[in-house]
Formats: structure tokens, C-alpha cells, sequence
């Protein structure tokens, strides 16, 4: 058991996998020499040299057209776009490109592409640097989509992404760089598709996702003081998506709240809302309840981004009033 | 150059001075191409050309459904550096991808069944006209959406760099391309990492409607450009296949032995509209019928009967040709109509499409 901060977990992940796999390889802006923008890179070049740890330039759409035309000739490749706002300089390599080619082809090609992004907010960025977008990504057919919470599920779920022979996007929360969690021994391969119950409760049951995830469980433990017994899931793969943790939570607890930090319209919570109330109605006893960031842009001063990204305190008073 | 904007020929570009096209150079004849592989072009040729008129006929009975865009006119690029290629090489194609499709070893049933939308299709009816793949053959796609698939391109060339491998990659696009952000970054991303690309401008004077010397700040799109770039400005006669594979081998000799990218600009003409529902009425008739004149088909047949090739060799080349698409139509037609278990295949790797368990 070593602990290692999140920030560390994301090299540790990538090296694990390009020591078992020399055919891999990462491009990406700053990521050789200054060992990333946000440092999560850093001794990939001194291990792995320069032919397989590689700078680019400013070049969103060369990035990802490199990466996913190396893949289509069998080389898995991790491409890094620094911010996650910036998909969307390259959004038609990502949602009509590499999401669309197994398909379009007949199942001749495929693209085993890694995209790691850094996403969220909590550093007063702005409205540019800062966004939470795993729900654009997520509602294109042909793309997965994995956001871990815990250096551990970096580690693990990064293994699965590399392994994983489809174009698999995965965010990686600047938030959550700073913390730090157990890294088991030997090599760790987790599983796409996988929630996790991260917390056990009876009363209520509350999805979240990477830096909701921290958030709801301190607000469990609140709510755990005045009676409530909350569960808590950290949904972890939008797609695939365990639609069976969170059923067999539901039937359980018969109310759901959703944490996004994603702006409110169409959030992956709300495909997860959907969802059980489609298939577990009879179950519920009160409406599902979302708890987002509201539609708006991110404003940069801290006080303003810490009132529109939900917070402990939110998440707990909206449970506590709601539950009824 | 300044656009003035009373000049009434912006109102309907038909009025405008036409662009008519260099005459062939008559030392071409000359060019150190051996006779089979002028024979070989002519073949090439002559199937790009009966497969893009019966695609044509087909979309007049209805039978092909969509969009399709054509390459008639502009066979001699796609032949001639098709010609010039390895079968191990990487090509890519934009929509108008049939041509290249062909030139790399695709089955003529299999393509005209795509365009079908058959089952018995190149991409089993899921990709149609504009998506057209032999991954088998290293054609690795045609891309509908302009400019992604050269940086795509610099991809399968890094794979060979890295792989250590001689494999040389062949980008086809057309002049419209040249204007949009992605030909610009796989540019400079292809020479700043040396890789083997070569990267072909078909330019057919026309981005879609509009001339393309109206929209570009350059008069030759692609090789004005390649200064920027660090590459040298290549133009070549685009409607001359023995003009295109010269110049083809010689870049992809390059990138082979490890020179880098190249960008080559083939002027051409194609001589229909942009897709099936464009009659091309935005172009001067004169311009028209001085482009069909320099119809690289005819030009050709007359400089191999110079070159001594007989006549009836030629017209054997053509018949077999004529035969081979007349099956691959009727193999098309009949084909069956995907059933529903197709709708849900191949959107993952392994063949399924969950998305939630």
C-alpha cells in the first residue's frame, strides 16, 4: 500500500500500462518535458524517452487525428487535451471521427484511443477553464466515458481505458489533484462500467460523480447526525453505465438524488433520473431530486463558482428539506 | 486581389471570366514512364471512369438514394498515384471517395453495393457513398466532414515512423479543404514530426458552388501555401496521368526514404456538379466545354496510340472494363436490403452497441 495524491496517480496509471504494453504511446501539449500543465505527467519522459512520451503544438484536431489514425493501425494511444473546455476545438474528431468509424465502416476499424482531459471547476478559471463537460461527450454514440474520484479508480480505471479497444474519454478533475488515496499493490485494473457504493445507507440514495463524490459523502455524514441515512454512489462510467448499482440502491432506499456538476440541461443525471423512473417508479417515494450546477456560464470569482458548483452544504440541505 | 462587390458576375458566377485550363505539354509523351505502367494507368482510368458514369446512371433510376459526388474528370489524380503506390501504403479519401476506393483494390460489386445500400456492401450498407473503407487494403476511410482526415493521416504515418516501417501515406482532398483549420494544423504537425505523408490537393476550381479563387487569398490553394509550411509549392496537371504519377513517385520516394511531407496540388475539373442534386450551373459554358476538351481519357488513349500501343489492346482494356461493371451493378442489385439486426452492430469494437447494463 503506498498513498499517493491524484495528481501522481494519473502517471503511476499511464506507466503501469506502457511498461506492460511497449507499443503504447501519449501525445499531448507540455506533457514531455514540463511533465504536463498540471504536473500529472511528470517522469513519463525520463522512463518512456521521447518517442513515446511526445509533445505536439497548440493543435487540438492534429493531436486527436494523430492519435486515432496511429490506433486504427493497432497502437493504443493516450492523447491529452489540457483543458476539457477545449474538446470543443475538437469535437468533430471526437464525436464524428473517432466515435463514429467502427460503425460507419461495418466493424472494419477500430480506434483504442484514451482521451485524458482535465475537467471541472474549483479553481477560479473562468468560464473557459473550468467547465464540467462529460455530458457532452456522453451523449455521443461511439464514445465511453469515465470520470474516477479516487487516485485508486485513476489508476484502475485508466488500466481499463488503455485495455479497453474503443475511443474511451476520461476526465481527470483539477479539483481532486491535491487529494490522495491507497494504491493497493501490484498491477490494478479496474472495469469500465462499474459504479461503486461508496457509502451505505437506507434512507436515500445519492449518484455523483468525481468531485461530487468527496462532497457527498461529507454531506452523508451531516445528514447521518440528524437521523438520515444516506447511500452514495460514485457512478464513475457515464457509458457504459451501471444502471444496476443504482436500480438495486433505489429499490432499496426509494429516493434518488443526483449530483452533477455539470450545468443543468440535459446532465447526465438526468439520462439517470430517466432511467428510474422509467424502470423503478413503484419503487420511489418521493421525486428524484438533481442537485446541478445551474445553467449558466462559471463565473471566476470564488465566491460567485462557489455558489454555482453544488456544495456539502447544498447537497445536504437540499436532502435534509426534500426528504420529508 | 479585391472582390468588388457591384460586379454583377458575383451575382450568378456563370458570368464570370472563365478558367480554362492549360493545354497538355506534348513532352509529356516523353515522360520516362514505362509502356505497362502507361497501360496500367490507361486501365485505371477506365475504371474510374465506367464505374463513376454507371454510379451516375444509377442514382437516375433511383436506385442509389442520398448524396454521392463523383469524380468524372478528375480520374487521372486518384490513377496516377495509385499507380504510384505500394500496396502497404495508407490512403485517405474525403466523400468524394470513390475513385480512391477503387484505385486501392476494392471489389467494384462491393462499392457499387454500398452505394446501393445493400447488405452485400463495402461497409455493409452502414457507411454509403461518402464513408467508403477497405481497411484489408490500407484505404482507411473516406471523411465527409472536410480537413479531419488529414490530421487523421499524419496518424497512420506516425504508426509507420514509429513501427519502422517504409509505409507511405496518401491524402487525397479538395481545394475547399485548404481553407479550413484542420489543413493547416496536419500541416505543420506533419512537417514539425518529419512523418511520411503526402497530402493531394485535387483542385477542381470549385469549393462547392463558388469558385474557389473567390474564397482563397491565394490563386492555387494548396501550393501557395506550402511555403508556410516548409514545403515546396507543387503543381501539376491534374487531367495528365503520366504528368500525376511523376510527380507522384517522386514525393512518395520521398517520404519513403524519410524526407517528410509533401503537399501536392493537381489542377483539375470535375465534369458534373458537386453532388448528385448540383447541375453545376455557376460555371461559365465556355469554361465547361474547354475542360472537356481537356478530358484526360481521350488525351490519353491518343498518347499511348502514339506510343505504339494498338488500338485493340486499348479497347480490350475498355470492354473488360465495361464487363467488370456491368457485374459489379448487377452484383449490387442484387444485394439485399440490411435487416434490422444490422441497425445495432459495430458501434464498439466488439461488435455490440450496450450502453448500460
Amino acid at each position: 500500500m503506498a498513498e499517493l495524491t491524484y495528481r501522481d496517480a494519473v502517471a503511476y496509471g499511464i506507466a503501469q500500462e506502457m511498461r506492460r504494453d511497449p507499443s503504447l504511446v501519449m501525445l499531448g501539449e507540455d506533457i514531455a518535458g514540463a511533465g504536463g500543465v498540471f504536473k500529472t505527467t511528470v517522469g513519463l519522459l525520463d522512463e518512456f524517452g521521447p518517442a513515446r512520451i511526445r509533445d505536439t503544438p497548440i493543435s487540438e484536431q492534429a493531436i486527436l487525428g494523430a492519435a486515432m489514425g496511429a490506433a486504427m493501425t493497432g497502437i493504443p494511444v493516450i492523447a491529452e487535451i489540457m483543458f476539457s473546455d477545449f474538446i470543443a476545438v475538437c469535437f468533430d474528431l471526437l464525436a464524428n471521427e473517432m466515435a463514429k468509424s467502427a460503425y460507419m465502416t461495418g466493424g472494419q476499424l477500430s480506434v483504442p484511443v484514451v482521451v485524458r482531459t482535465a475537467n471541472g471547476g474549483g479553481s477560479r478559471f473562468g468560464a473557459q477553464h473550468s467547465q464540467s463537460v462529460e455530458n457532452w461527450c456522453m451523449m455521443i454514440p461511439g464514445l465511453k466515458v469515465v470520470a474516477p474520484s479516487t487516485p485508486a479508480d485513476v489508476v484502475g480505471l485508466m488500466a481499463a481505458s488503455i485495455r479497453d479497444p474503443d475511443p474511451v474519454v476520461f476526465f481527470e478533475h483539477k479539483s481532486l489533484f491535491a487529494s490522495k488515496g491507497e494504491i493497493p499493490e501490484g498491477e490494478i485494473v479496474d472495469e469500465l462500467g462499474t459504479a461503486r457504493v461508496v457509502r451505505e445507507g437506507t434512507d436515500c440514495t445519492i449518484a455523483a460523480l468525481a468531485l461530487m463524490v468527496p462532497r457527498a459523502l461529507e454531506a452523508a455524514d451531516r445528514l447521518a447526525d440528524e437521523g438520515i441515512s444516506a447511500e452514495v454512489i460514485d457512478v464513475r462510467s457515464l457509458v457504459p453505465l451501471d444502471t444496476k448499482t443504482v436500480l438495486a440502491s433505489v429499490e432499496k432506499t426509494s429516493r434518488l438524488y443526483t449530483v452533477e456538476e455539470n450545468p443543468r440541461l440535459c446532465g447526465w443525471g438526468a439520462e439517470v433520473a430517466s432511467i428510474v423512473a422509467d424502470e423503478a417508479f413503484w419503487d420511489l417515494d418521493g421525486p428524484i431530486v438533481r442537485i446541478t450546477t445551474p445553467h449558466i456560464p462559471l463565473p471566476a470569482a470564488e465566491a460567485l463558482e462557489d455558489m454555482a458548483i453544488p456544495s456539502v452544504d447544498r447537497i445536504y440541505e437540499t436532502v435534509s428539506k426534500t426528504i420529508g | 486581389m479585391s472582390i468588388d462587390l457591384n460586379d454583377p458576375a458575383l451575382l450568378d458566377y456563370s458570368q464570370r471570366p472563365p478558367r480554362h485550363p492549360e493545354p497538355v505539354d506534348p513532352a509529356n509523351d516523353g515522360l520516362p514512364i514505362p509502356l505497362n505502367v502507361r497501360t496500367d494507368l490507361y486501365k485505371r482510368v477506365q475504371e474510374l471512369r465506367q464505374f463513376e458514369k454507371r454510379a451516375y446512371d444509377l442514382f437516375m433510376q433511383n436506385l442509389v438514394k442520398g448524396t454521392s459526388h463523383l469524380s468524372l474528370g478528375m480520374e487521372a489524380v486518384s490513377a496516377g498515384f495509385a499507380a504510384a503506390m505500394q500496396p502497404e501504403d495508407y490512403v485517405f479519401a474525403t466523400y468524394r471517395g470513390h475513385a480512391h476506393t477503387l484505385s486501392k483494390g476494392a471489389d467494384m460489386g462491393q462499392v457499387m453495393a454500398e452505394l446501393l445500400g445493400r447488405e452485400n456492401g463495402l461497409l455493409k450498407g452502414k457507411g454509403g457513398s461518402m464513408h467508403l473503407t477497405h481497411a484489408e487494403a490500407n484505404m482507411m476511410g473516406s471523411y465527409a466532414i472536410i480537413g479531419a482526415h488529414l490530421c487523421i493521416a499524419n496518424g497512420t504515418a506516425w504508426s509507420a515512423q514509429m513501427r519502422g516501417t517504409d509505409q507511405v501515406t496518401v491524402c487525397f482532398f479538395g481545394d475547399g479543404t485548404t481553407n479550413i483549420g484542420a489543413f493547416h494544423e496536419a500541416l505543420n504537425f506533419a512537417k514539425v514530426w518529419n512523418l511520411p505523408v503526402v497530402f493531394v490537393c485535387e483542385n477542381n476550381l470549385y469549393m462547392e458552388y463558388t469558385p474557389i479563387d473567390l474564397v482563397a487569398a491565394v490563386p492555387n490553394p494548396a501550393a501557395d501555401r506550402a511555403p508556410a509550411y516548409g514545403l515546396e509549392s507543387i503543381v501539376v496537371d491534374g487531367n495528365d496521368p503520366d504528368a500525376v504519377y511523376m510527380v507522384a513517385a517522386d514525393a512518395i520516394t520521398r517520404a519513403r526514404r524519410g524526407e517528410g511531407p509533401a503537399l501536392v496540388e493537381a489542377q483539375t475539373y470535375r465534369h458534373g456538379g458537386h453532388s448528385r442534386a448540383d447541375p453545376g450551373k455557376y460555371r461559365p459554358a465556355d469554361e465547361v466545354e474547354a475542360w472537356l476538351d481537356r478530358d484526360p481519357i481521350p488525351m490519353y488513349h491518343q498518347r499511348l496510340l502514339r506510343l505504339g500501343v494498338p488500338e485493340g489492346r486499348l479497347s480490350e482494356i475498355t470492354q473488360d472494363v465495361a464487363r467488370r461493371v456491368d457485374e459489379a451493378t448487377e452484383f449490387a442489385k442484387a444485394g439485399a436490403h440490411p435487416g434490422e439486426e444490422h441497425l445495432f452492430t459495430d458501434v464498439w469494437a466488439d461488435g455490440g452497441s450496450a450502453w448500460r447494463n
